[in-house]
């Protein structure tokens, strides 16, 4: 039986970003809010300072700082005709665990969608007509002028350094002059680019193009954030995506929200809690709280007035199935919506190999780089091209951890003195356009429940089911062509491209950034929450993060996820509150 | 997992005196010491390996080790139900028994450089086939693990006086190269440093 507490008036499922950010805005507006989160604390001088973070094995090979697949993963296969079998260890994805979730090993390239993301489905069928058969991608429900102020709310919060491209109307030298309208350029000014960036921003305007810093939160000076909390310069180390920051240099939500929320006296964080399932009432529509485990297996009954995923994508859809909230989607009927428009990132890279020019990669950060958005969403006429959707080309330099990065040149070897020749002559003196596309949804792609494999617990594993689709193909094959184009001008001996070819594969990391699942949109009948990231079946319950994209847009997915959740938290203030009930009448 | 120790045991092996002769002999091949310097020999890999084997790593206790086990298409990743250590047990089992049965009684450290360049290939494609164990799997797993032992801080028993980082030019540990950012595509000469200083920083 599992022991009652005194109820709370917000519960919040899991504690990164999406957490701390609903956590501040909800605490402040004077509500009683209980986050559980299963993973531990973590804080930058215990868990990751400068003389342990810069450690490859410990927290990329041995996973120190993910979720631990021994206590439960989820099952992959790529179609119908395959048995899904678990996923024994992380490999192209990397999720997150214990207080910051994700948020803590990102590498901070923090991008709006573009207005067109927003409405993909009516945007590309308005200028190319009907979408192909099988592709299920449909509009967010919210504008991007909606979002405009709470992204420059986000970038604020973290400190973001980058260039304007389109401040209020007005088109900025120097900036992406595809973005939507700001009303604010970024607090910050842009990183310190090295040499690789220069080559590759020369070669792009030789082609017309126009390349501008990547937006990063890696401080490109000492900040000061609106909520009193101070981040300290980046210092180019190299060990951002994967690790902590040990400078206090990368905005995560233990550098920017947690100092200030954790001392609140309306704030508490159980650690080491895992929930277990969301509870209703008898009705079935109104959520009652949570249960919840503690590491010595006792079971905990929380109730809350209301209720918030704020866990990675992946575990907040498998919630909702665990917890029988909405139906699981059918492709085969095509009914059901929890699991739906399952998407990813479909990259690429062209490497470039210098003779006698160093890249010196070890000089480094998450988000330094140029970028160029000319191939990326509807920036482009994809008139006979076979696909919809883009995405950016960028230069980074973020790192030379040896055993992750270590360029050799096509025909090298892959052990023996070949490969150690080819790995000695060209470690810093490489460097690489990578292509960062969309991800469109289609029918089959899903996760549901695994029939055979469970957790620790004995509770059914999440499976996913995805392959690359004739979209993302025709795609990846149109922008690795772009990239080549450019990388062939970046002064290089040679090249050799990384093309994103055959079937999806789980292993080899490509990026976090799993989308969809509790899918955003205008009614009940395409949609799991309301443009308000409130559950359609049961209003007080929210869903927050990338599983509610419908698809993915050509961009990280982090500064979208974020102005989200503060669209959600000024929704449940300013309308939920004073009026609980469903916000968008069906 | 952030309550463990980091750092393996360097009392806890996990290989017998032949097993280690064996991963000794094939890191070699798979970077070798030439005259573009040292390789896993001197990089003492096999201790790397060794230690790893007999940690959480080799037990697989981070790894999803629930059954029912299938082989899985090649986009599923590691399906077996051996973790590493036991892979390699299994496989280096095998190997030796091969070796033993096709090249006159000799183990594999006894054979040429291009007999195990040989072998090794072979097991690399799937031209090599071992009872209960997938020989592809295995050679994957140990240049894997090869390389980890290459270029991962020394303080793991691989990466000798960081002969792995130096061969590459890669400085190490540190945290701080806003002095290099105008570097303009010139080369810098930064010696490495590892979690725990550098050998020569010890007093006697």
């Amino acid at each position: 039986m599992a022991k009652k507490l005194p109820p709370v008036d917000v519960v919040l499922v899991g504690f990164g970003w999406t957490g701390a950010i609903m956590a501040q805005e909800l605490t402040e507006a004077g509500l009683q809010v209980l986050a559980l989160e299963r993973g531990g604390w973590r804080d930058t001088p215990t868990h990751f300072p400068t003389t342990v973070a810069p450690d490859e094995l410990r927290f990329y090979w041995r996973h120190e700082m993910f979720q631990d697949t021994a206590r439960e993963t989820l099952t992959f296969r790529n179609n119908d005709s395959q048995t899904a079998l678990p996923m024994r260890r992380w490999g192209s994805f990397l999720p997150g665990s214990g207080v910051g979730g994700s948020g803590v090993h990102w590498n901070g390239q923090t991008f709006r969608f573009l207005p067109s993301d927003f409405v993909a489905a009516s945007h590309n069928t308005d200028r190319y007509g009907p979408l192909p058969e099988g592709m299920t991608v449909q509009d967010y429900g919210v504008t991007y002028d909606e979002l405009e102020t709470h992204f420059d709310r986000f970038e604020k919060l973290c400190g973001i350094g980058g260039k304007a491209g389109n401040l209020r109307g007005a088109l900025q030298a120097g900036g992406n002059p595809f973005e939507g309208r700001r009303s604010d350029d970024y607090p910050n000014p842009p990183m310190e680019m090295t040499f690789a960036q220069k080559q590759f921003g020369m070669a792009a305007r030789e082609l017309g193009l126009n390349p501008f810093p990547a937006p990063s939160a890696n401080m490109s000076r000492p900040y000061t954030n609106p909520l009193g909390v101070q981040l300290a310069p980046c210092t180019y180390c190299g060990f951002c995506e994967k690790y902590g920051c040990g400078n206090y240099s990368k905005a995560i939500p233990q550098t920017t929200i947690l100092p200030v929320l954790m001392g609140k006296h309306n704030f508490t964080l159980k650690t080491h809690n895992e929930v277990l399932e969301i509870t209703r009432d008898s009705s079935g529509r109104r959520a009652t709280g949570v249960t919840h485990v503690d590491v010595h297996g006792e079971v905990f009954e929380q109730p809350a007035e209301i209720v918030i995923l704020c866990a990675y994508p992946l575990q907040n859809a498998r919630l909702m199935m665990l917890s029988g909230i909405g139906r699981t989607y059918d492709p085969r009927s095509g009914e059901g919506l929890v699991g739906k428009n399952y998407c990813y990132q479909v990259v690429s890279s062209v490497d470039v190999f210098y003779e006698d020019r160093y890249t010196n990669q070890f000089v480094g950060a998450g988000a330094l780089g140029m970028v160029i958005d000319e191939y990326n969403g509807d920036n482009f006429d994809h008139a006979g091209l076979g696909f919809i959707g883009g995405g950016y080309l960028a230069c980074w330099t973020t790192n030379a951890r040896p055993i992750e990065t270590h360029r050799t040149p096509e025909g090298t070897p892959e052990w023996g003195a070949g490969w150690k020749k080819a790995v000695k002559e060209n470690f810093l003196k490489s460097t690489g356009v990578s292509t960062h596309g969309a991800s469109m949804a289609y029918a089959q792609n899903r996760l549901d429940l695994d029939p055979t494999y469970t957790d620790v617990y004995g509770r059914p594993l999440l499976r996913m089911t995805y392959d690359f689709t004739p979209n993302d193909r025709a795609m990846t094959a149109y922008l690795t062509e772009r990239a080549t184009e450019i990388a062939k001008r970046m002064g290089g001996r040679e090249i050799k491209v990384n093309a994103r070819e055959g079937a999806y594969d789980s292993m080899p990391y490509q990026t976090t950034h799993n989308t969809g699942g509790t899918i955003m949109g205008s009614t009940p009948a395409n949609s799991v929450v309301n443009r308000y990231l409130q559950s359609w079946d049961v209003p007080n319950l929210f869903v927050m993060g990338a599983g509610v994209f419908p698809q993915n847009a050509g961009y990280n997915p982090t500064g979208t996820v974020a102005a989200l959740t503060y669209w959600a938290a000024e929704a449940i203030k300013s309308r939920y509150l004073p009026d609980p009930g469903p916000m968008v009448r069906a | 997992m952030a309550d463990q120790p980091a750092l393996p045991d360097p009392t806890r092996t996990f290989f017998t005196a032949a097993e280690r002769a064996c991963v000794r002999a094939i890191s070699a091949r798979l970077i070798p010491s030439d005259d573009t310097g040292p390789g896993a020999e001197e990089a003492d890999v096999v201790t790397f390996i060794d230690r790893q084997l007999a940690g959480f790593y080799g037990r697989g206790e981070r790894w999803y080790t629930k059954g029912p086990f299938s082989e899985g298409t090649e986009q599923q990743g590691y399906q077996f139900e051996s973790p590493p250590a036991g892979l390699y047990r299994k496989a280096l089992a095998a190997l030796d028994a091969h070796c033993r049965r096709t090249h006159e009684g000799k183990a594999f450290d006894e054979l040429g450089a291009e007999v195990q360049d040989g072998i090794l290939t072979a097991m690399e494609e799937g031209e090599l086939e071992f009872e209960g164990v997938a020989a592809t799997a295995f050679f994957e797993l140990v240049l894997d693990n090869t390389i980890e032992g290459f270029f991962s801080d020394p303080i793991y028993g691989g990466n000798r006086d960081m002969v792995g980082w130096r061969l590459v030019g890669f400085p190490g540990a540190r945290y701080d190269y806003r002095d290099y950012l105008d570097h303009d595509g010139k080369r810098l000469d930064i010696p490495p440093v590892g979690l725990a200083g550098r050998p020569e920083w010890k007093t006697p």
